[in-house]
């Protein structure tokens, strides 16, 4: 048994070795000199403990305007797709009328299509709307989601009828059943749907590549992208580039790690 | 007097229930429905960057059947999901199995395991990127206090697809961890103890319970995977420069897509391009439903 366990502890001490051990490089490599950071054999900690390459990311590359777009993107996001697709949801899962099913499959059906498809089109309708290279640019279509819809519905079919017909005889309307019955009760189910979208949004590199190509107008994902593009070889640079544009999610994942791990597991548990 | 309320009723709901889908469903219109359909129309004509495009029938379809290098990023792509998608199905439930473990400390563990999926591939890529540097990567000093002779790991053609899958499982594997360990921990206990009375072993209580009851969350994190993988591109986009010699051999049809489209603006083609895709990934996606009805097991 006691064996067991220490062989459980070793095993556990090897996986996160390898994902923490990367990052640890990238950390150690981040507040080296160049110089240092290029030699032959290398050296395990930083001799000389620098943050040059810091300032010198953060002169280079505008991270205040990246940092900023971000959190604007996500806030507008998630605020937006929280509302349209829990009002669609709550349609789709509550209410009868005519061609809803018809409508409900065509949005099921547009789940399977890949991201790419849309790309090209997409940027035409932001270059006619003049939204192409601005902020709005960058969270406009993502805010209609199936993904999303599809998911709160389900989440709304869990919930008692009886709560709707209560409400019905006490006067409510079909909106305020929605409003002030059934959605505070969703509060989980939204809170992962902002979690699964904060981390998609985030994540995102193509769309804002395609759409924006002023360097002020990037999210830190593509900015990150383009850090790379220029500064290939600097390489404590393009680490404390990296420091910088991972940490905010780190501490937020640190803080809330609880309700991350719940948001992602839902989508494993609705089938 | 009561038929006529009903029936008010009824049409309330009905008004309801479109005002409220509307602002979706707009969106949805015009960008999904109405861009899925304009890029098929993109596919037939010779769209590029500026001017009007001109309908050129099937000539991208054509080209694109005799295209080597489309062929060689299907095939490139074919062989990431091949690599990756056991990888990071097999590694996942071991990872979850064992982040399952009830002793003291598992949930510093669990954050150093879960880290990757919080990470933005950008930084993954240019962390990998210097981690598999030719001259001054870790990697290669590593190979080179063990004896060994360097390896290219992101310019040698042989080895570059395998670098980017390596990568691709490390930095997607912590999020199926997270989905699987859920359907872990939604196994009953009793079912466990009924196989230890019973006098199965660790072994045999996994393979003949735990790994069916846990059949439908494996079969989610596969469908999606598979979906995933089909569509990699961040990480070859960012690790191999445009044009150096590992570019062929890693290059996937959706970063195949991004060179036609966005870099050479040949839109056209590049809606070709990604029309084959989502061909690709319907008839996989269709495939795995039908396995689905024989390997999955509901527990209802």
């Amino acid at each position: 048994m006691r064996i067991r366990k220490w062989g459980i502890y070793l095993l556990l001490v090897l996986c996160s070795a390898g994902t923490v051990g990367p990052f640890l490089w990238m950390i150690l490599t981040s507040f080296k000199s160049y110089e240092e950071s290029i030699r032959i054999p290398p050296t395990i900690l930083p001799e000389v403990f620098t943050v040059g390459s810091y300032q010198e990311v953060i002169d280079k590359f505008p991270f205040f305007e990246f940092y900023i777009n971000t959190f604007l993107v996500l806030l507008f996001t998630i605020g937006i797709e929280l509302l349209i697709c829990s009002m669609a949801a709550y349609a789709f899962a509550r209410l009868h009328f005519p061609g809803r099913d018809v409508i409900f499959i065509i949005l099921l059906a547009l789940m399977m299509v890949p991201g790419q498809i849309f790309l090209v089109p997409n940027y035409d309708i932001m270059v006619k709307l003049h939204l192409a290279d601005t902020v709005t640019a960058l969270w406009l279509p993502k805010v209609f989601s199936a993904f999303g819809t599809f998911m709160l519905r389900e989440f709304f079919k869990g919930l008692p009828k009886s709560l709707d017909e209560a409400a019905m005889l006490d006067g409510c309307g079909f909106f305020q059943i929605y409003y002030l019955i059934l959605l505070p009760l969703l509060k989980p189910a939204l809170s992962s749907l902002a979690i699964l979208t904060a981390i998609s949004t985030f994540k995102d590199l193509m769309w804002p590549l395609i759409v924006n190509n002023s360097m002020e107008k990037m999210t830190l994902s593509a900015g990150l992208a383009m850090l790379i593009g220029e500064h290939t070889t600097y390489y404590p640079q393009v680490m404390a580039g990296g420091m910088i544009a991972i940490l905010p999610m780190m501490i937020i994942f640190f803080l809330f790690q609880k309700q991350f791990v719940e948001g992602i597991a839902t989508t494993g548990v609705k089938q | 007097m009561k038929w006529q309320k009903k029936s008010s009723l009824r049409r309330r709901e009905t008004m309801t229930g479109y005002l409220m889908i509307t602002p979706l469903m707009a969106g949805v219109t015009v960008f999904f429905i109405g861009a899925f359909f304009q890029n098929i129309y993109y596919s037939f004509t010779d769209k590029s960057s500026f001017g009007i495009p001109r309908v050129v029938g099937l000539k991208n379809y054509v080209e694109l059947f005799h295209d080597d290098s489309f062929y060689q990023a299907l095939l490139n792509t074919i062989l990431y999901v091949v690599i990756c998608v056991p990888a990071v199905v097999i590694l996942a439930v071991f990872l979850a199995v064992l982040l399952n473990s009830k002793i003291k400390g598992i949930g510093v563990f669990r954050v150093c395991i879960f880290l990757p999926a919080v990470t933005l591939p950008a930084a993954i890529g240019l962390l990998w990127k210097w981690l598999m540097n030719y001259k001054f990567g870790i990697f290669n000093e590593i190979l080179g206090m063990l004896g060994a002779k360097p390896v290219a790991w992101l310019s040698d053609s042989r080895i570059v697809l395998f670098s980017i899958a390596v990568v691709f499982v490390w930095a997607n594997v912590a999020y199926q961890v997270i989905v699987l360990l859920a359907g872990l921990q939604g196994i009953p206990a009793c079912y466990r103890e009924a196989a230890a009375i019973d006098g199965a072993g660790r072994i045999q209580s996994f393979f003949r319970i735990i790994l069916p009851l846990l059949s439908p969350s494996i079969f989610f994190v596969s469908v999606t995977t598979v979906i995933n993988v089909f569509q990699i591109f961040d990480l070859i986009y960012l690790m191999i420069p445009q044009g150096s010699s590992g570019t062929e051999a890693s290059r996937s049809l959706v970063t195949y897509f991004f060179e036609q489209s966005f870099v050479k603006f040949h839109k056209g083609y590049g809606a070709a391009i990604s029309l084959m895709l989502f061909l690709l990934i319907l008839s996989v996606t269709a495939l795995q439903m039908i396995c689905q009805k024989k390997m999955v097991f509901y527990d209802d």
